[in-house]
Formats: C-alpha cells, sequence, structure tokens
C-alpha cells in the first residue's frame, strides 16, 4: 500500500543523487575537502607528529622540516595541535547539528502536522528566538556555563533549532495537503503512521541538505564562539582557540594565525559546497523551502529564483 | 496597506515582548546572586546572610519570578536596566557612548555591502558564464566561507602590514574605520551578490523585459528601467535581514579591532559575567534588528502590492 503512496513524489534514486553530484566538480571538491576534515577530526589526534600539548623552546619557528607547520608562541607544533584539534572544532559543530536536527524535525512536524495551539505556541517562540541576532544570543546563553566546547555547544542549539523548526513545519505543512497523504487518511492510518510512514520520509531529504548547508554556518560559529574565549580553555588545541591565542604574535608571525583560520575557513568551504551540490542533485524545487532558514523568510516565501542560480 | 502594516507592527510587539522574557530569563540563569555580586563590590569583604537577605529585599530578588519580571521589565522600556555588576556605573550609560559608535560601523558596512554586492551581482547576471561572473561568484563562495576574524587579520596583513595604508587599531579617524567595516560587509556582500544575481536572472527571464527589448529599447534602459527596478525589489529585504548578521558579526569585528563599540562592550561583559549588560545588549540588538525589519517589510509591501495582499487569505 505505501508503494503507489511513495511513487507520488518524485524521489530520485541514492545512485543517481550520487551520479549527479559527482558530476559537479564544484560539488567534487566541496566532497573531496568534506572527507579531508572528516579522517582529520576521526584519525587526527593519533596523526599527530608531536604532543600538541607539549611546550618548548622552539617559539614561533617558520614552518620547517621538523615542523611542517611551525610553532606557535609557546613551541608547540601547529601541525600536531592543528590535527588535535580537528576533533574539536569540527565534532562539537557535529553535535550541535544533530542535535538541532533532532529538535527541529521533532517540534516543527508536531506544529505542522497538528497545527491549531501547539502550532501557534511553537511558531511564536521560534519568532522570538529568530528575532535576537544569532551570534549574540548564542553568546548570552554560552556566558551563562563556565568556558567550554560543552557550552558553546549548548549555546548555539539554544538558537539553531528555530530555523529548522520553520523550515520542517512548511515542509510538513506542504505535505499534509499531498494526495497521498489525504489517500493514507482515506485509508483509515492513524495520525502517528501518517506521520512516520508518509510525511517523515519526505522531509528527510530537504533536512539532509539543510543540515549540510548549515554545518559550514555552524562550524563558523563554533569558532567564532571559542576565538572570542567562551570554548574550552588553554591549552586546548581548538581552532578558534588556536587563532585567538596567535593574535599577539600575528604582525611579526603571521602564520600563527593564517594556519587555523585557513583550516575553519576551507572546512566551512567544503560543506557548503558540498551543501550546494546535494540540493541541486536532490531536487532543484527544494531550493525554494531551503535557502538559509535563519533569514531569508520572506524571500523564501516570494519564490526564490534560486533555479535560474543553476546554469 | 494600513492593515498590513498594523498587523506587522503588533507581531513586532509580540516578537519584542517574548524576548524580554527570554533576556529576563538569562539574568535569572545567570551565575551569581546580584545581591552578593553589589555587597561584595561595596564592603570589600564577604557579607554576612543577614547582610544578604537585606540586599536581597532591596534589589528585590527574593520576589516571586513574576513579580521581578514586571518590575524589570517596566525598567527595561525605560532603557534602564539596572546597575552593571562590574563597571559600577548604570548599564543605560555604559550603554550610551557605545551605541552610536556601534551604528557608525554597522551603516559604514550595510552601505559598503550594498555598493560591493549589487553591482556584483548585476554585472554577473548580465554578463553570465563570462569571467567576471565565474570570478564574481567564486567570490561570493569564498566571502561566505571565511570567518570574520580571519578575514580581519587577512585585511590588516594585506593594507596595514605590508602597504600601511591604513590604521589597524583603534577609534577616532575616519581612516580607523575602513577596515572593520569592509571586513564586517564582506559577508553581506557576498550574500547579496549571489541573491542580486539570481533576482535579475529570472526578472530578465520575464515576458515584460522580453516585450521591452522587442518594441527596440536599448539594453541599457531595458536593463535599468525594466529589469532592476523589479529585480532589487527582494533584494531590500536581504539588506534588511543582513542587520542581524552586522549586530552579530559586531561582536567578533569590533574585538579584532579594538573599536570601543557595542559588540566590544558586550564580549567584555561576557567575560566578567556582567548579566544585566550583557541583557541590555541582547534587549538593543534585537530592538534595532525588529525595527529595521519592520521597515524593510513595510517598504516591501508598499513597493509590491503583491505582499500585502497575501496575508488577507491567511
Amino acid at each position: 500500500m505505501t508503494d503507489w503512496n511513495r511513487a507520488a513524489i518524485p524521489a530520485a534514486s541514492s545512485a543517481g543523487i550520487a551520479r549527479k553530484l559527482l558530476h559537479d566538480p564544484a560539488a567534487r571538491v566541496g566532497l573531496a575537502l568534506v572527507t579531508l576534515f572528516v579522517v582529520m577530526a576521526v584519525f587526527g589526534p593519533s596523526l599527530a607528529p608531536q604532543d600538541p600539548l607539549e611546550v618548548t623552546p622552539d617559539r614561533l619557528q617558520p614552518p620547517s622540516f621538523r615542523h611542517p607547520l611551525g610553532t606557535d608562541g609557546l613551541g608547540r607544533d601547529l601541525l600536531s595541535r592543528l590535527l588535535t584539534g580537528a576533533r574539536l572544532s569540527l565534532g562539537t559543530a557535529l553535535l550541535a547539528s544533530l542535535l538541532v536536527t533532532l529538535i527541529g524535525v521533532l517540534l516543527g512536524t508536531l506544529a505542522g502536522f497538528y497545527g491549531g495551539f501547539v502550532d501557534r505556541l511553537l511558531m511564536r517562540t521560534v519568532d522570538v528566538v529568530l528575532a535576537v541576532p544569532g551570534l549574540a544570543l548564542a553568546l548570552a546563553v554560552t556566558g551563562l556555563f563556565q568556558p567550554s566546547l560543552t557550552a558553546v555547544m549548548l549555546g548555539l542549539v539554544t538558537i539553531w533549532w528555530a530555523g529548522y523548526a520553520r523550515v520542517v513545519r512548511g515542509l510538513v505543512l506542504a505535505m499534509r495537503e499531498r494526495p497521498f497523504v489525504e489517500a493514507a487518511r482515506a485509508s483509515g492510518a492513524s495520525g502517528g503512521r501518517i506521520m512516520l510512514r508518509h510525511v517523515l520520509p519526505n522531509v528527510v531529504s530537504p533536512v539532509v541538505v539543510l543540515a549540510t548547508l548549515e554545518m559550514g554556518q555552524l562550524i563558523l560559529a563554533v569558532s567564532g564562539l571559542t576565538f572570542l574565549g567562551l570554548g574550552a580553555p588553554p591549552p586546548t588545541p581548538e581552532w578558534g582557540a588556536m587563532l585567538n591565542d596567535g593574535r599577539i604574535y600575528f604582525l611579526s608571525d603571521p602564520h600563527v594565525v593564517f594556519i587555523p583560520g585557513l583550516a575553519i575557513s576551507l572546512a566551512v568551504l567544503g560543506f557548503n559546497l558540498l551543501g550546494d551540490g546535494i540540493r541541486d542533485a536532490l531536487d532543484p524545487r527544494l531550493q525554494v523551502a531551503i535557502r538559509t532558514p535563519r533569514g531569508l523568510r520572506r524571500a523564501a516565501s516570494v519564490r526564490l529564483g534560486d533555479s535560474a542560480d543553476r546554469g | 496597506m494600513t492593515r498590513y502594516a498594523a498587523r506587522r507592527l503588533i507581531s513586532v510587539v509580540l516578537a519584542l515582548l517574548g524576548v524580554t522574557v527570554l533576556t529576563f530569563a538569562l539574568g535569572v540563569l545567570a551565575p551569581g546572586d546580584p545581591a552578593e555580586v553589589v555587597l561584595s563590590r561595596s564592603l570589600g569583604q564577604p557579607p554576612t546572610d543577614e547582610q544578604l537577605a537585606a540586599m536581597r529585599h532591596e534589589l528585590g530578588t527574593d520576589r516571586p519570578l513574576p513579580v521581578q519580571y514586571l518590575h524589570w521589565l517596566a525598567g527595561a522600556v525605560r532603557g534602564d536596566f539596572g546597575d552593571s555588576w562590574v563597571r559600577g556605573v548604570r548599564v543605560q550609560d555604559a550603554m550610551v557612548e557605545r551605541i552610536p559608535r556601534t551604528v557608525i560601523l554597522a551603516l559604514s558596512a550595510a552601505g559598503l555591502s550594498l555598493l560591493m554586492g549589487i553591482p556584483v551581482g548585476v554585472v554577473a547576471a548580465t554578463r553570465r558564464d563570462s569571467i567576471v561572473d565565474h570570478v564574481s561568484r567564486a567570490g561570493a563562495l569564498f566571502g561566505a566561507s571565511l570567518p570574520s576574524f580571519f578575514t580581519a587579520y587577512l585585511l590588516i596583513y594585506l593594507f596595514a602590514v605590508k602597504f600601511r595604508a591604513v590604521p589597524v587599531f583603534g577609534f577616532g579617524s575616519a581612516a580607523h574605520l575602513v577596515l572593520p567595516a569592509v571586513t564586517l560587509a564582506l559577508g553581506p556582500a557576498a550574500v547579496l551578490a549571489r541573491f542580486t544575481r539570481s533576482t535579475v536572472l529570472e526578472v530578465l527571464g520575464e515576458d515584460y523585459v522580453r516585450t521591452a527589448a522587442a518594441k527596440g529599447v536599448r539594453g541599457s534602459a531595458v536593463l535599468f528601467r525594466h529589469a532592476l527596478r523589479n529585480a532589487l525589489i527582494p533584494v531590500v529585504t536581504i539588506a534588511g535581514l543582513s542587520v542581524g548578521h552586522l549586530l552579530g558579526g559586531s561582536l567578533i569585528v569590533e574585538r579584532v579591532f579594538a573599536w570601543p563599540g557595542m559588540g566590544d562592550l558586550a564580549v567584555s561583559a561576557i567575560q566578567d559575567r556582567d548579566y544585566p549588560l550583557v541583557q541590555g545588549f541582547v534587549l538593543f540588538a534585537a530592538t534595532v534588528y525588529l525595527v529595521v525589519n519592520l521597515v524593510v517589510d513595510l517598504s516591501y509591501a508598499y513597493l509590491d502590492p503583491r505582499v500585502r495582499l497575501e496575508g488577507r487569505q491567511g
């Protein structure tokens, strides 16, 4: 019974999506970068050639054979710190991303599916959260805790779920009117069953795109907060904190700032390219619903002409 | 139009009321007992239990939370957020000299982002698939991927260290404004360029543009008189939303460049756990953001009647 229902929406096969994705050079670059950083996050600490915390007299060395990326102001090996920090920086962003996706999908589905009072209450809350510039509120919430990466993650989750919830609610609302959901309802399926079997599967692919695109933004936000000193205390080799540590040496030895800065930028770029690629490969029509939930609400409702973007 | 304006105004007031609840909650959850903070500062030694109880009574923190909230709200609407826990001044006095500096920085950055983003987007759309198009799209992609604190240091390195063209840190002359404003503008400029390009491309494919071209209107007149006028309407919205980026971004950019504005103050306040000041900043940022977007929405509805009619159905 579900088969013909599912067929009602044009779900591209995963092989087809992968083929389209690999055909797009920008997405290939994105995939390569993301793979590289995932490998760094998983194996980084064991690949580090030296102890990332060991203070040595070789301060502020330029890149050399012994220190491929040079050393920082305390003589610590930058390559080792970068490799060890990958797990902290990217892991914090990834964990935040999983949590906001979970919360956003849950609340957005409830609001969109049940409507009424639940919907109004949730959407009013979303309005309030989105009314404060994101980083300002994240900073205030993070500051409630002792400086740590957990605090940064909690601060970001508190604000970030709202955009997801709004997007998911919109998708669920649109889905509710579709013939295959009406057919399921007419055939006597319960509310919970309709939600799980018919609505949620169709929300998954837009949410995947959204999560990939937002991963880049989350990495930026995490490193922004740790740069401001709200993350793990020293000597933790987290990337934003490394950049902050390097500030005082910047004018004489810019590499201590450029190396972690470049790592953050490339990671964000990778997720942005991959997210754009997945979005284009999945379904051009998804673009309308998705483009940057933390902002472009009116733009999205006024038919965002991003399809013209695909030359 | 009046009905639309009234509806939008009400929703902004409701959102702002919600933000005050949120902001008040931040103060309640903040680490530290305000009475203890105030007493330790004035006594110079740990207060006794009696002194603490008396101070809690004086500050009102022994009363039920809803009462405290209303009391706090009554102050907040007059711009009174109480005393800073650390600075020994009233929060509003600490903010008042900082706000104009952040406004100058944010306005300069907003102007720059429009000046950079819109022309680049228009040129990229009209010369589609040309070098300009590819370079600007790549630029927009990088612009959206670099953290502002990193672009800040790249700019410092280029313009202040290599070329010695502008001063780096501090505040005082117009030259001090250049690097922070450019840093702050780059992100929104990238978003604007990308968005302008796609709306212009879309409008260029519309029937009325083709009609204008077909009846022999010159290319530049088609672009400026027929296409851009319509393409740039949605861009207004994006520009308004970028104010949120600018206010959030000011936290980091002001820190890097030692620009003594609200963002710099807020970061110091967080580091000191000076929550009355943090509350002031959050409410300030939200108010500016909501008011700017209200103005943007209203001007949008004025420019495009479809928007104000759309809400009638729902």
